[in-house]
């Protein structure tokens, strides 16, 4: 038989032939160097906006000042809603391995429970980053003046009463105009609230465009990722992997779902905390 | 032909599958290095680390110390979901390496674009 042929090999000759050398099947194989290429393509998209953000470092808006919502909460609340996706991603990435370990058990009712939450979680993500599109797109109630020359200036809102205060603007770089200069620049410049790809109100243009891209390829490898666990999920109620007598596929799932955790990890560094 | 290997050693003691390539070796699966308690002890690290980070992000640390601060536990929890989640700590090296080098690459292309980024100003 070709399996005792092979184990006969002496250890020490990995890449002489006769053996899988990675000691790994082709399609986990296949997984890992997709992953690696797929890294290689969200790290360029993130260094890109590395660029951009230091060539326009002094008037690169703040994701702290951006987004600042929290449902049924009023209020300046930056960060924690990140947070909270994190937490969703990591947790159904917890799940995730549950359905493998599971599998690795052999046991199939315990796999689709596993692949039940990490859907639920998948999706739970995913509504998530709608809702932070939504606050994006639609910005805040003050809104911002856009000058000619692309220039944002955003009313300030007094700190006691949380009025929105016309006679003081912000400007990129914490710099600020009040009185006749600000009242021309409300004068002549377009309001405008949110953002779209063309310009937005809470600063450079090309902000909103690396938010919208780099997090929408993400939130498409997340949407295509819950598809694909979906189908996983329907096999294992089907029994298909019984019948195969291993739950590798499972595995491999897990790979490209542990991989969207894994490039979140770093949108969230590199978009919200740095 | 792969399947009636499935079938005969469906009894085997070992928990496994087959390459199904040419070689059609048997790939053991290692369930004590990824038990239940280390899932869960990775989870509580990668939540530790995450709520530290939401933490100092409103300190008065200075700025430049925080971001190098993020960078490394940014790292360190890339190194715990690719190891423990991903499992490849118990993946042979070798395949491990040809994974984690090519991002050396990376590196390169991050140091000379955030240089390029800098002076990108002077040319408009």
């Amino acid at each position: 038989m070709a399996v005792e042929a092979t184990t006969e090999k002496p250890k020490n000759k990995a890449w002489g032939g006769g053996v899988s050398p990675y000691n790994v099947s082709w399609g986990k194989m296949y997984m890992w160097f997709f992953l690696v290429s797929d890294a290689f393509t969200f790290s360029s998209l993130i260094i890109a906006y590395g660029v951009m953000r230091h060539r326009f470092a002094d008037i690169w808006p703040l994701a702290n000042d951006v987004f600042t919502h929290f449902p049924f909460i009023e209020g300046h609340i930056p960060l924690a809603y990140v947070g909270l996706m994190t937490f969703i991603l990591i947790m159904s990435s917890v799940t995730m391995v549950l359905a493998v370990d599971a599998g690795h058990k052999r046991n199939n009712k315990a796999v689709a429970n596993w692949m039940l939450l990490t859907i639920i979680g998948g999706f739970m993500f995913l509504g998530s980053q709608a809702w932070e599109w939504y606050h994006f797109i639609h910005g805040t109630e003050q809104g911002a003046y856009i000058m000619n020359d692309g220039t944002v200036a955003r009313p300030s809102i007094n700190a006691t009463t949380h009025e929105i205060d016309l006679n003081t603007l912000l400007l990129p770089g914490g710099k600020t105009v009040s009185g006749a200069e600000a009242a021309e620049i409300i004068a002549t410049s377009e309001h405008f609230h949110g953002a779209n790809m063309v310009k937005n109100e809470y600063g450079h243009p090309l902000f909103g465009d690396f938010f919208f891209f780099i997090t929408g390829f993400h939130g498409f490898h997340v949407f295509s990722g819950v598809m694909i666990n979906i189908i996983i999920f329907i096999n294992v109620l089907n029994g298909v992997y019984i019948k195969r007598g291993h739950y590798e596929q499972v595995e491999k799932t897990g790979l490209y779902w542990h991989f969207v955790d894994l490039v979140w990890v770093f949108v969230f560094t590199f978009f919200y905390l740095v | 032909m792969s399947a009636e290997h499935h079938n005969n050693d469906k009894h085997d003691s070992k928990h496994g599958y087959y390459t199904g390539d040419i070689h059609n070796q048997f790939i053991e699966e290692h369930h004590q290095s990824n038990s239940v308690s280390s899932i869960w002890k990775t989870f509580w690290i990668l939540l530790a680390i995450t709520l530290f980070e939401v933490g100092i992000a409103f300190t008065s640390i200075p700025h430049s110390i925080l971001i190098v601060i993020f960078i490394v536990l940014t790292i360190v929890k890339a190194y715990y979901i690719v190891a423990y989640f991903m499992h490849l700590k118990h993946e042979k090296k070798s395949l491990a390496y040809s994974i984690v080098l090519p991002f050396l690459l990376i590196l390169y292309l991050i140091v000379m674009a955030l240089a390029e980024g800098n002076y990108l100003n002077l040319v408009g």
